[in-house]
């Protein structure tokens, strides 16, 4: 009877062992989403038997290490990486231009994507026109590009960035679009009452009211251009982080391909990390209106 | 000097099929400077088509509308809305919200200054003025919508079921401000609601619109708005002269109710 009543810890909670003295009353618990909390413990797990049985994979030789390194190898492999570089690059400058390559196409995509989303959420005739074009280039995966964009732009750096920017242009179009077309129309009409022109209630009505949109767009088109460079550069590059692993598993330098794949994962992340924190801290309102 | 004069307005919405709605039919009336005229009815009368006509956000198929012998032909800030869901700008500050107006005309900064911190004490809202206006309730952002009106210096006060959105207690201590910015401004104000008991609270002036086709069928001149100033509102909700009127309005409602039911 005693043991009721006492609270679990805070801890026992976030670890997903123990149940909120709240949550312990309920009933109803299957089909109850709020009852399936994060269960990091069992995370925990998970990747504490994946690491050990990496190791072990990797002392004990249950696979060719070709097809699968240790991680000791990997890890070795990234401390001479990063020491020596790679085909003349160092480690940082293969990163450095895959990022980069994203963040300029991500930005074209939207100096061009931004302003024709807007067209097309304010006038008729514009959406009309561009509807067509638009909607059939969005669903379009952009790898399926590579073979005109090569062909038109060569392999250098402008192609890459072409590419990326037909991905994030139709991304954000949409994006502006939609912000644009929420907007309350009783906030509309309070801003033409209180004595604004079109031109302010564009740019301090409806602009503000995209921006939630307009961002949700950004990350999207970061997240779908990471991918893309990716693909990218394994077909035509001589630096970057894909074209690394391509060059690597030419030579069959898994150790180096899985080193790659770790830090294309770890940027994607972060990326989409720091995207989410950029939200909270410029557009405090999302979701407020 | 505010003269509002609506002149034989209607509004009718054309349907395919040859059918129309009649949402307004020959409406007039003159409001003048200092009323107080609340505009009663069953959903469909038409108040809130008059009201965005009036507004200037929709334009009468017949009959036109002046203030102050001017037509009105589109909103500007001589004839202010306050909406029922506030219409606030999430993303701009509750100082900001209320200066928007003086802003957008450019208005010189130590001068809004002044009036807005001059609103935020007669809507009771000071120190709020830096914060985020989805962090307020219901009441507080309709006080900030009532401030971001006032803050123009309308002639016309239009308010569309402005209190709708509150629970009971704000509402009544809305009315209350309500009455108060009134008395305190001298503005006109036109204010339309469902609620029988906010219309014969706040209206010195009452209309009573019916539907199919919307029109005013009965006005009232009433005593309760200026009393209100001085007495307790219970006292004033509760006296049977209050509820007489409440009463013979309910009944009209009602049977305007059963009228179209009946048609059906």
């Amino acid at each position: 009877m005693s043991k009721n009543n006492k609270a679990p810890s805070g801890l026992a909670i976030w670890l997903g062992l123990a149940e909120s003295s709240f949550q312990k009353q309920k009933t109803v618990r299957f089909g109850d989403a709020s009852m399936v909390t994060g269960g990091r413990f069992w995370s925990i797990l998970t990747l504490f038997i994946l690491a050990v049985l990496w190791t072990l994979s990797g002392v004990y030789k249950w696979t060719d290490p070709i097809f699968w390194p240790s991680p000791g190898a990997v890890a070795g492999q990234f401390a001479t990486t990063a020491t020596e570089g790679y085909r003349y690059f160092t480690l940082w400058q293969h990163t450095g231009y895959s990022v980069f390559r994203v963040i300029t196409g991500v930005f074209f995509g939207c100096l061009v994507g931004i302003p024709l989303g807007f067209a097309m959420g304010l006038s008729t005739v514009l959406r009309g026109l561009f509807d067509p074009i638009v909607e059939f280039m969005r669903p379009i995966p952009p790898l399926a590009l590579i073979p005109l964009v090569v062909l038109w732009f060569g392999i250098g750096e402008e192609a890459k960035i072409i590419l990326l920017f037909l991905t994030a242009v139709f991304i954000m179009t949409i994006a502006a679009r939609a912000g644009v077309s929420s907007v309350k129309i009783s906030k509309v009409h309070a801003a033409y009452s209180l004595g604004a022109t079109k031109w302010q209630v564009l740019r301090y009505v409806i602009l503000p009211n995209a921006l939630p949109e307009i961002f949700t767009g950004v990350r999207t088109a970061m997240g779908v251009c990471w991918a893309t460079v990716i693909a990218a550069e394994l077909v035509a590059a001589n630096v970057g982080i894909g074209f690394m692993i391509m060059c690597a598993a030419n030579f069959l330098q898994s150790d180096l391909v899985v080193m790659g794949i770790i830090i294309i994962g770890v940027i994607g992340f972060a990326i989409e990390i720091v995207m989410r924190s950029m939200e909270t801290k410029l557009i405090p309102w999302k979701g407020k209106g | 000097m505010t003269e509002l004069a609506v002149k034989h307005v209607s509004m009718r919405f054309a349907l395919p099929g040859g059918d129309g709605v009649q949402a307004l039919k020959d409406v007039s009336f003159t409001l003048t400077t200092g009323e107080l005229l609340t505009v009663l009815g069953p959903s469909g009368c038409g108040k809130t088509t008059l009201l965005n006509i009036i507004g200037g956000f929709l334009a009468p198929t017949e009959g036109n509308l002046t203030l102050n012998d001017v037509p009105i032909k589109g909103p500007g800030a001589e004839r202010l809305m306050v909406f029922q869901d506030g219409a606030l700008f999430e993303w701009l500050s509750v100082e900001k919200n209320i200066s928007f107006g003086p802003d957008m005309r450019g208005a010189p900064k130590a001068e809004t200054e002044k009036v807005v911190s001059d609103l935020l004490k007669t809507v009771g809202l000071q120190g709020f003025g830096d914060k985020a206006v989805y962090e307020l309730s219901g009441g507080m952002q309709q006080r900030v919508a009532l401030a971001r009106c006032l803050a123009n210096d309308p002639k016309l006060i239009l308010m569309d079921e402005p209190l709708g959105a509150l629970d009971a207690l704000t509402r009544e201590k809305m009315q209350e401000l309500i009455l108060k910015l009134w008395k305190e401004t001298g503005k006109t104000i036109l204010l339309i609601t469902h609620a029988v008991e906010e219309a014969l609270f706040l209206g010195e002036r009452l209309f009573v619109m019916a539907p199919r086709p919307g029109r005013i069928v009965k006005e009232y001149r009433l005593p309760f708005a200026e009393r209100g100033l001085e007495e307790d509102p219970r006292d004033i909700k509760a006296s049977s002269e209050f509820i007489k009127k409440r009463e013979e309005i309910l009944s009209m409602i009602w049977e305007m109710e059963e009228e179209i039911m009946g048609r059906q």
